[in-house]
């Protein structure tokens, strides 16, 4: 059964992981290698009743994460030969393959990622045992290739690492306007330092746990795989979307309707705008029609740019940010909650 | 423009092209660029690969184009529809124009075209012959506008070395052959980030999206003493600088702040945008698949050359950037204002035959208020 069980976990080569660290950032062990080496087999696991805890603990894992909320520790399980949570972590990932649930997946990922970020955080604070501090700094640079200095009690990296990290959140603290920003270097705290990873971390998870083989079904597995199954039915999400067009786009119209001049960037919105929301080139040229420099042939040629029939990119519709930015966002409460245009009047039900 | 105008301006920029081939020359790394070139009336030939500076002078004899282009970025299949060109990295690149950095039109040195009846006039608000207000703005040779161009620039150039720790000698500058400046940042760390990156680098540079809680000003408890100091590093120093003018200055001013609140001082902060932020155009810096005007190019827009500036407080861009020649040539001029060239001052001309050195006829004919007789 072993064979069947090839979870393709990266390691941190340079890093020497012992048992602390594994049950820290369990992802980072080579899975079928660490049951192995162990002198297990998956099959134990469905029919041991000894290690049923084991597969309960799993269980509960993936239940916990996927409520959002993130597993607890408990150092005292892992002292033994048997170490809980490591153990726990790799059956919660064959009971999620088993299950090919990929909402799952994500919160679990998330979850775990969120749990390490933690245990990141106190190592990058390390006072008493410089080793913990290398090794969080060491995970950050090979995992994500995020060089980090510490400089007395402050972190720095690089604007462009702190560039392609932080642009995956949407919160304003992170532009880089709002950071202490000095000789090309982002000042951060521990905590910032780790939450900048959080997304890849997730990320790293996530595509380890995908690209994994599913093994076949363990006998004493079924009934876990069906509730989880069950479970995720829970999550799915179904919404309905209004005809209304955000404010945005309403006054791009207006200000074309009025003969007014509407900047590139207002004419690039709506014209993505429409586009993405599935009208047709003939049907938003003669919108354009009233500015003061129209000329049917360009419009039409643009049009067709964005539309990706001429060229090879589907142009998409800019960020409420980017709006923003270009003075051409007038929000209403209902924008409150998104984050581009498109998703105006779009709601859950 | 008409055929006859197209063939003159063909004709003296290919000349202008043929005797300055020293000025034009492809990057040092040409299998990577993508190239493009526009003719007069005419559309956009983009995805061309140059190798050398003899192709590039090559294309220029050959296809008389009326601007010339190369990309930031390095391709590794530069020839190839977008998609298939695989993006390696772009040198950053920042535009500063003078047309951003005017609250509104300056009176003498801008003209209006009526889109409706196609008249040219002096600035005003309406057209003086239909009353339309469909118009169209152009801008002439503006000292002022060149002037605070160059301050923008300069600013610029200090927040790309002490912020963003570039070094000062892979920063160079470009006129634009209009009326901007063109800033390339070489061999730097951000030759490798993407196109929303390099929008937060804008964002940054503009003084864009910044919150109380940045400048020491938090929702509650706030303090005089976390607010801005004159020594720090970055936007909060120059925010210092700015809020309060002198040190002494600081209490006074800080308390103020304070006893504003905080949504007061986040909408100044969205003010100070306008006052502080550098005036960068962040579409330009933001598109990493863009193809710039070549260096050495002619700019249809004035027939002015892009041109590499060596010290820029000395640039006169009206007199070293203009490289054509000074045979007189006949026109018929409608420029109701005047400008100046290579110290030479023109116009207005209403709608009449002058005679003119080329390098005027040439500018007049770019700006649309002059044509070959």
């Amino acid at each position: 059964m072993i064979a069947i069980f090839k979870l393709s976990w990266y390691t941190i080569v340079m890093v020497n992981l012992g048992n602390d660290e594994i049950v820290k950032y369990p992802f980072l062990a080579e899975a079928g290698k660490y049951l192995s080496d162990k002198g297990f087999s998956l099959d134990q696991f469905g029919t041991d009743p000894d290690l049923k805890k084991i597969v309960d603990n799993a269980f509960e894992r993936i239940i916990t994460s996927s409520e959002g909320r993130i597993f607890k520790s408990d150092p005292l399980s892992n002292n033994s030969a048997l170490p809980l949570e490591i153990f726990s972590f790799l059956i919660a990932v064959i009971l999620l393959k088993l299950s090919g649930m990929n909402t799952l997946i994500r919160r679990f990922s998330l979850a775990e990622a969120r749990r390490a970020e933690k245990f990141l955080e106190k190592d990058l604070m390390n006072h008493q045992d410089a080793t913990k501090t290398k090794l969080s700094l060491q995970i950050l640079q090979e995992l994500f290739s995020v060089t980090v200095e510490k400089i007395d009690e402050e972190f720095t990296i690089s604007v462009s690492d702190y560039l392609k990290h932080s642009i995956n959140f949407h919160e304003r603290e992170w532009k880089l306007i709002n950071r202490k920003v000095t000789n090309g270097k982002v000042h951060l705290t521990p905590h910032e330092t780790v939450r900048l990873v959080r997304k890849e971390l997730d990320r790293h998870i996530y595509t380890k746990i995908n690209s994994s083989s599913t093994p076949e079904m363990i006998i004493g597995f079924e009934t876990y795989v069906d509730k989880l199954k069950q479970l995720a039915k829970k999550f799915e999400v179904k919404t309905v979307e209004s005809k209304e067009f955000p404010p945005c786009i309403k006054h791009a119209i207006d200000v074309l309707e009025k003969g007014e001049n509407l900047p590139h960037s207002g004419r690039f919105l709506l014209a993505t705008f429409l586009l993405n929301k599935g009208q047709t080139v003939e049907q938003i040229a003669p919108l354009f029609k009233n500015a003061p420099d129209y000329n049917p042939k360009v419009t039409i040629y643009q049009l067709n740019q964005l539309s990706g029939i001429s060229g090879t990119t589907e142009y998409k519709s800019p960020s409420c940010e980017k709006v923003k930015g270009q003075n051409l966002c007038f929000p209403v409460p209902a924008c409150d909650t998104i984050i581009n245009p498109l998703q105006f009047g779009r709601k859950r039900v | 423009m008409n055929a006859k105008d197209i063939t003159f301006l063909e004709d003296t920029f290919k000349k202008f092209y043929f005797e300055h081939f020293e000025l034009l020359h492809v990057p040092n790394d040409p299998n990577q660029r993508e190239f493009g070139y526009q003719k007069f009336n005419g559309g956009m030939n983009r995805h061309i690969s140059l190798k050398s500076d003899k192709e590039l002078h090559l294309l220029l004899m050959q296809n008389k184009p009326s601007d010339v282009y190369c990309s930031n970025a390095r391709y590794m299949f530069p020839s190839l529809p977008m998609s298939e060109k695989d993006w390696q990295n772009a040198e950053l690149i920042f535009d500063i124009d003078a047309k951003d950095l005017r609250k509104e039109h300056p009176k003498n040195n801008t003209l209006i075209k009526c889109s409706d009846c196609n008249e040219i006039s002096a600035l005003g608000d309406s057209c003086p012959n239909c009353q339309s207000t469909k118009l169209s703005f152009t801008t002439l040779t503006c000292d002022d506008c060149i002037k605070s161009t160059k301050d923008e620039v300069l600013k610029l150039n200090k927040i790309l070395v002490d912020d963003l720790g570039i070094n000062e000698e892979n920063i160079k500058i470009f006129f634009s052959g209009n009326e901007g400046f063109h800033i390339y940042v070489h061999k730097s760390e951000y030759e490798s980030v993407g196109s929303r990156e390099r929008a937060e680098l804008s964002d940054y540079i503009m003084f864009r999206g910044g919150i109380p809680e940045t400048f020491g000003f938090k929702k509650f408890n706030t303090n005089k003493s976390s607010l801005p100091k004159f020594d720090d590093v970055g936007w909060n120093g120059r925010l210092a600088k700015h809020l309060y003018g002198i040190k002494s200055n600081r209490s006074k001013i800080s308390q103020e702040i304070l006893s504003g609140g905080y949504a007061l001082f986040q909408k100044k902060l969205e003010d100070f945008r306008d006052s502080i932020g550098i005036k960068i155009d962040p579409n330009v810096t933001q598109d990493i698949h863009r193809i710039f005007r070549l260096p050495g190019s002619i700019n249809s827009k004035s027939g002015l050359t892009k041109i590499f500036v060596e010290d820029l407080k000395k640039f006169d861009p009206y007199i070293d950037a203009c490289f054509i020649d000074d045979e007189e040539i006949e026109v018929a001029a409608n420029c109701p204002i005047e400008f100046s060239l290579k110290k030479k001052k023109f116009g207005p001309f209403n709608n009449e035959q002058v005679s003119v050195p080329k390098f005027a006829a040439v500018y007049m004919m770019c700006k649309g208020i002059a044509s070959s007789v």
